[in-house]
């Protein structure tokens, strides 16, 4: 496979990986399991604004899709940033001429 | 039956839950803001020395799979759930530095964009699963690639103990933040922490070694470009 292709490959996967997110255990994670038993989950504050909270896009009817639609908003954002970072750090290395 | 289910209605959402504000001191995020931001400024440092032409298309793809893979909750046990951390795959993968830097994208999206984390708290979450995860992950693979025969299943088998390992060092850290902080003392903290995460860390290991199997089977020169850097 290219290298081309393959990123584009694995881009797909992860889009595709969030098409299962609706499935995803529904039961607290581990540290949220330990706050509850421990009883230190109601020191949580409140976020200071909201844009997409708990992965459900605000605004879409039906939670199923809602949540795949958070999922791939949240999948092209960190791979562009992502990419972002890799091709600033490459470029100022080829400006400085480093070794 | 019903009782069951009405105490299920609160919880039908994806359960992703980084520390949120309120748990740590704020001498503690503080603090761990400081270690963050040296360990990042190192990381930027190494990267930019280190990275490969490679290796960027293979950072943005790692972000974006870890990303979508914190999604998939996963039942363990009692009513617990545990998602992938991917600080030990990106840093088979990339290096622990590069991870890093992977690591906190991912991580601080899921903070300013979807509210999974405190911002205060950000300092820990990077702490904890970019540089905690991706240090452990990351010298425990090559250690035991150095001591252990050259052998696909025994390079699989590392992976796993190192995935292991570290969601296992990375819920301890978690716990001693929130035992510093006065949340919760270290005697109830720290073995809650690390014996729900030794169960979450095998999840990690069988689907770290998944992805490493899948990417050695498309591209291995992504693998051995890797190796060749050690």
């Amino acid at each position: 496979m290219s290298k081309k292709s393959w990123s584009i490959v694995g881009l797909a996967i992860a889009l595709a990986v969030t098409l299962l997110s609706p499935l995803a255990s529904p039961w607290p994670d581990g540290l949220e399991r330990v706050a509850e038993e421990h009883g230190f989950l109601g020191l949580a504050a409140d976020p200071l604004y909201e844009l997409i909270p708990d992965y459900v896009l605000p605004g879409i009817s039906g939670e199923a899709l809602a949540t795949i639609l958070a999922g791939m908003i949240g999948v092209l954002v960190v791979f562009g940033l992502t990419l972002g970072i890799g091709y600033a750090l490459r470029a100022r290395r080829t400006e400085e001429g480093a070794p | 039956m019903i009782a069951s289910m009405v105490w299920l209605v609160p919880l039908i959402s994806p359960r992703a839950m980084h520390i949120p504000d309120g748990f740590l001191s704020l001498g503690t995020a503080a603090l761990a803001w400081l270690f963050a931001v040296v360990a990042l400024t190192y990381a930027v440092a190494r990267t930019n020395r280190q990275l490969g032409e490679k290796q960027v298309p293979l950072m943005g793809v790692m972000a974006a799979f870890v990303f979508a893979a914190q999604m998939l909750n996963f039942p363990v046990a009692g009513g617990t759930s545990g998602h992938l951390l991917g600080g030990a795959l990106v840093a088979i993968l990339l290096g622990p530095w590069a991870g890093m830097l992977v690591m906190t994208a991912v991580v601080g999206i899921q903070a300013l964009l979807f509210q999974d984390g405190g911002l205060l708290a950000l300092g820990a979450n990077i702490t904890n699963m970019g540089v905690v995860a991706c240090l452990v992950g990351y010298y425990v693979y090559v250690g035991l690639r150095k001591v252990l025969p050259t052998r696909p299943w025994v390079n699989m088998g590392s992976a796993f103990a190192a995935a292991w390992l570290s969601v296992f060092v990375t819920s301890i850290a978690c716990a001693v933040q929130l035992a510093v902080s006065g949340s919760s003392p270290l005697q109830v903290a720290l073995p809650a922490m690390a014996g729900i995460h030794a169960l979450i860390g095998v999840g990690e290991g069988l689907i770290t070694v998944a992805a490493l199997a899948f990417i050695t089977a498309t591209r291995r020169d992504l693998l051995e470009s890797r190796e060749a850097a050690n």
